[in-house]
Protein backbone atom coordinates (compact mmCIF):
# COMPACT_ATOMS: atom_id res chain seq x y z
CA UNK A 1 0.00 0.00 0.00
CA UNK A 2 1.02 3.60 -0.49
CA UNK A 3 1.03 6.22 2.28
CA UNK A 4 1.58 9.98 2.06
CA UNK A 5 3.65 11.47 4.88
CA UNK A 6 3.49 15.22 5.61
CA UNK A 7 6.11 17.10 7.62
CA UNK A 8 5.49 20.55 9.08
CA UNK A 9 7.55 23.33 10.61
CA UNK A 10 10.69 21.99 12.36
CA UNK A 11 10.22 18.50 10.89
CA UNK A 12 10.10 19.91 7.37
CA UNK A 13 13.25 21.93 8.02
CA UNK A 14 14.95 18.84 9.48
CA UNK A 15 14.15 16.63 6.49
CA UNK A 16 14.32 19.26 3.77
CA UNK A 17 10.94 18.18 2.42
CA UNK A 18 7.31 18.66 3.38
CA UNK A 19 5.95 15.50 1.82
CA UNK A 20 7.02 12.04 0.75
CA UNK A 21 5.20 8.97 -0.53
CA UNK A 22 6.23 5.64 0.86
CA UNK A 23 5.21 2.09 0.06
CA UNK A 24 4.48 -0.01 3.15
CA UNK A 25 3.34 -3.60 3.67
CA UNK A 26 -0.32 -4.17 4.56
CA UNK A 27 -0.84 -4.24 8.31
CA UNK A 28 1.66 -1.47 9.07
CA UNK A 29 0.76 0.71 12.04
CA UNK A 30 1.72 4.32 12.74
CA UNK A 31 4.59 3.15 14.94
CA UNK A 32 5.72 0.74 12.23
CA UNK A 33 5.81 3.60 9.76
CA UNK A 34 7.78 5.76 12.17
CA UNK A 35 10.26 2.91 12.68
CA UNK A 36 10.65 2.51 8.92
CA UNK A 37 11.40 6.23 8.51
CA UNK A 38 13.80 6.40 11.45
CA UNK A 39 15.56 3.30 10.13
CA UNK A 40 16.57 5.25 7.05
CA UNK A 41 19.08 7.08 9.22
CA UNK A 42 20.44 10.52 8.44
CA UNK A 43 17.93 13.29 9.11
CA UNK A 44 15.10 10.73 9.27
CA UNK A 45 16.90 9.06 12.15
CA UNK A 46 16.45 12.28 14.12
CA UNK A 47 12.66 12.08 14.05
CA UNK A 48 11.32 11.29 17.53
CA UNK A 49 10.44 7.67 18.24
CA UNK A 50 6.98 8.68 19.45
CA UNK A 51 5.94 11.69 17.42
CA UNK A 52 2.46 13.16 17.54
CA UNK A 53 0.80 12.24 14.26
CA UNK A 54 -2.50 12.84 12.54
CA UNK A 55 -4.01 10.32 10.14
CA UNK A 56 -6.34 11.88 7.58
CA UNK A 57 -6.45 15.15 9.57
CA UNK A 58 -7.27 13.62 12.96
CA UNK A 59 -4.86 12.89 15.81
CA UNK A 60 -4.11 9.18 15.89
CA UNK A 61 -2.56 6.69 18.33
CA UNK A 62 0.69 4.89 17.56
CA UNK A 63 -1.07 1.53 17.17
CA UNK A 64 -3.42 2.88 14.51
CA UNK A 65 -3.55 0.53 11.52
CA UNK A 66 -2.77 2.33 8.28
CA UNK A 67 -4.68 1.79 5.05
CA UNK A 68 -3.81 2.42 1.45
CA UNK A 69 -4.04 6.11 0.62
CA UNK A 70 -3.85 7.36 4.20
CA UNK A 71 -2.22 10.73 4.81
CA UNK A 72 -0.02 10.72 7.90
CA UNK A 73 1.03 14.15 9.17
CA UNK A 74 3.92 14.51 11.59
CA UNK A 75 2.94 17.21 14.08
CA UNK A 76 5.75 18.98 15.95
CA UNK A 77 4.71 20.64 19.23
CA UNK A 78 1.99 23.06 18.22
CA UNK A 79 2.27 26.76 19.00
CA UNK A 80 -0.92 28.48 18.02
CA UNK A 81 -2.26 31.59 19.70
CA UNK B 1 -23.49 33.86 14.60
CA UNK B 2 -21.02 30.98 14.75
CA UNK B 3 -17.82 31.44 12.75
CA UNK B 4 -14.32 29.99 12.84
CA UNK B 5 -11.59 30.55 10.28
CA UNK B 6 -7.88 30.49 9.55
CA UNK B 7 -7.13 33.80 7.82
CA UNK B 8 -4.13 35.41 6.16
CA UNK B 9 -5.38 39.01 6.22
CA UNK B 10 -5.18 41.34 9.24
CA UNK B 11 -7.84 40.68 11.90
CA UNK B 12 -10.16 43.66 12.49
CA UNK B 13 -11.67 43.46 16.00
CA UNK B 14 -14.54 45.87 15.34
CA UNK B 15 -15.83 43.72 12.49
CA UNK B 16 -15.82 40.65 14.70
CA UNK B 17 -17.97 42.29 17.35
CA UNK B 18 -20.51 43.86 15.03
CA UNK B 19 -23.74 41.90 15.23
CA UNK B 20 -22.31 39.16 17.46
CA UNK B 21 -24.57 39.48 20.55
CA UNK B 22 -28.20 38.51 20.26
CA UNK B 23 -30.94 40.36 22.19
CA UNK B 24 -30.74 37.74 24.95
CA UNK B 25 -27.05 38.44 25.57
CA UNK B 26 -25.86 40.72 28.35
CA UNK B 27 -22.16 40.02 27.88
CA UNK B 28 -19.89 40.20 24.85
CA UNK B 29 -16.23 39.40 25.41
CA UNK B 30 -13.31 39.82 23.01
CA UNK B 31 -9.90 38.22 23.53
CA UNK B 32 -6.98 39.15 21.27
CA UNK B 33 -3.67 37.33 21.03
CA UNK B 34 -1.00 39.86 20.05
CA UNK B 35 2.61 39.44 18.90
CA UNK B 36 4.97 40.80 21.57
CA UNK B 37 8.49 42.07 21.09
CA UNK B 38 10.40 39.70 23.34
CA UNK B 39 10.66 36.07 24.38
CA UNK B 40 13.11 34.47 26.81
CA UNK B 41 15.39 37.46 26.85
CA UNK B 42 15.56 37.94 23.09
CA UNK B 43 14.21 40.79 21.01
CA UNK B 44 11.55 39.49 18.63
CA UNK B 45 10.86 41.38 15.41
CA UNK B 46 8.06 39.19 14.10
CA UNK B 47 6.50 35.74 13.77
CA UNK B 48 5.87 33.42 10.86
CA UNK B 49 2.87 31.18 11.44
CA UNK B 50 2.62 27.91 9.52
CA UNK B 51 -0.62 25.94 9.36
CA UNK B 52 -1.82 22.48 8.40
CA UNK B 53 -4.76 23.64 6.33
CA UNK B 54 -7.72 21.31 6.45
CA UNK B 55 -6.93 19.85 9.84
CA UNK B 56 -6.59 23.31 11.39
CA UNK B 57 -9.97 24.47 10.08
CA UNK B 58 -11.63 21.28 11.32
CA UNK B 59 -9.94 21.46 14.73
CA UNK B 60 -10.82 25.12 15.26
CA UNK B 61 -14.47 24.46 14.36
CA UNK B 62 -14.54 21.45 16.71
CA UNK B 63 -13.14 23.47 19.63
CA UNK B 64 -15.66 26.26 19.12
CA UNK B 65 -18.49 23.71 18.88
CA UNK B 66 -17.37 22.17 22.17
CA UNK B 67 -17.43 25.59 23.82
CA UNK B 68 -20.85 26.20 22.33
CA UNK B 69 -22.25 23.04 23.89
CA UNK B 70 -20.51 23.49 27.24
CA UNK B 71 -21.42 27.11 27.77
CA UNK B 72 -24.71 27.35 25.96
CA UNK B 73 -24.09 29.93 23.27
CA UNK B 74 -23.74 29.85 19.51
CA UNK B 75 -22.58 33.48 19.37
CA UNK B 76 -18.92 32.61 18.93
CA UNK B 77 -16.28 33.86 16.50
CA UNK B 78 -12.74 32.48 16.49
CA UNK B 79 -10.10 33.62 14.01
CA UNK B 80 -6.43 32.65 13.78
CA UNK B 81 -4.14 34.50 11.42
CA UNK B 82 -1.22 32.77 9.67
CA UNK B 83 1.68 33.98 7.55
CA UNK B 84 4.11 36.76 8.43
CA UNK B 85 3.09 38.89 11.41
CA UNK B 86 4.85 41.85 12.99
CA UNK B 87 5.04 43.01 16.60
CA UNK B 88 1.65 44.30 17.70
CA UNK B 89 -0.28 42.37 15.06
CA UNK B 90 -3.30 40.37 16.19
CA UNK B 91 -2.71 36.62 15.73
CA UNK B 92 -5.85 35.31 17.42
CA UNK B 93 -9.32 36.69 18.10
CA UNK B 94 -11.96 34.99 20.23
CA UNK B 95 -15.32 36.69 20.65
CA UNK B 96 -18.14 35.21 22.72
CA UNK B 97 -21.56 36.58 23.62
CA UNK B 98 -23.65 35.07 26.44
CA UNK B 99 -26.62 36.11 28.62
CA UNK B 100 -24.31 36.57 31.64
CA UNK B 101 -20.59 37.34 31.93
CA UNK B 102 -19.47 34.12 33.64
CA UNK B 103 -20.10 31.88 30.65
CA UNK B 104 -18.41 34.34 28.29
CA UNK B 105 -15.17 34.32 30.30
CA UNK B 106 -15.26 30.54 30.68
CA UNK B 107 -15.96 29.89 27.01
CA UNK B 108 -13.22 32.29 25.91
CA UNK B 109 -10.70 30.65 28.25
CA UNK B 110 -11.72 27.18 27.11
CA UNK B 111 -11.22 28.07 23.47
CA UNK B 112 -7.74 29.61 23.87
CA UNK B 113 -6.46 26.77 26.04
CA UNK B 114 -7.78 24.03 23.74
CA UNK B 115 -6.46 25.91 20.71
CA UNK B 116 -2.98 25.94 22.23
CA UNK B 117 -3.12 22.20 22.88
CA UNK B 118 -4.66 20.98 19.65
CA UNK B 119 -4.57 23.43 16.76
CA UNK B 120 -1.95 22.35 14.17
CA UNK B 121 -0.27 25.73 13.84
CA UNK B 122 3.41 26.51 14.40
CA UNK B 123 5.31 29.73 14.80
CA UNK B 124 8.84 30.71 13.97
CA UNK B 125 10.20 33.71 15.82
CA UNK B 126 12.37 36.20 13.96
CA UNK B 127 14.99 37.89 16.13
CA UNK B 128 16.74 41.24 15.99
CA UNK B 129 20.05 39.51 15.18
CA UNK B 130 18.55 38.08 11.98
CA UNK B 131 18.17 34.45 13.00
CA UNK B 132 14.90 32.63 13.67
CA UNK B 133 13.65 29.57 15.52
CA UNK B 134 10.56 27.37 15.73
CA UNK B 135 8.87 27.75 19.09
CA UNK B 136 8.57 24.48 20.97
CA UNK B 137 9.68 22.51 17.95
CA UNK B 138 13.44 22.31 18.21
CA UNK B 139 14.08 20.70 21.55
CA UNK B 140 12.10 17.50 21.04
CA UNK B 141 13.69 16.29 17.82
CA UNK B 142 16.35 14.13 19.40
CA UNK B 143 14.39 13.08 22.44
CA UNK B 144 13.13 9.53 22.67
CA UNK B 145 10.31 8.84 25.05
CA UNK B 146 6.67 9.63 25.57
CA UNK B 147 4.75 11.89 23.30
CA UNK B 148 5.74 15.51 23.44
CA UNK B 149 3.47 17.75 25.42
CA UNK B 150 2.17 20.23 22.94
CA UNK B 151 0.61 22.30 25.68
CA UNK B 152 3.78 24.00 26.81
CA UNK B 153 3.60 27.74 26.85
CA UNK B 154 6.03 29.40 24.59
CA UNK B 155 6.77 32.08 22.14
CA UNK B 156 5.95 35.68 21.69
CA UNK B 157 2.44 35.25 20.36
CA UNK B 158 -0.35 34.56 22.80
Amino acid sequence: MKIRALFFASYRDLLGTGEIALPLPEGTTVSGMVAELRGRGGAFGKLPAYPVVAVNEEYAAEDRLLRDGDVVAFIPPVAGG
Amino acid sequence: MFRTAIVSEPILPAEILTGLPSFEDGACLLFLGVVRDHNQGRVVTGLDYEVYHGMAEKTLAAIAAEASHRFGTDRITVLHRVGELGVGDVSTAIAVATPHRGEAYEASRYIIEELKHRLPIWKRERYLEGDSDWIGGGATLDVEGPKTDASQEGGSGE
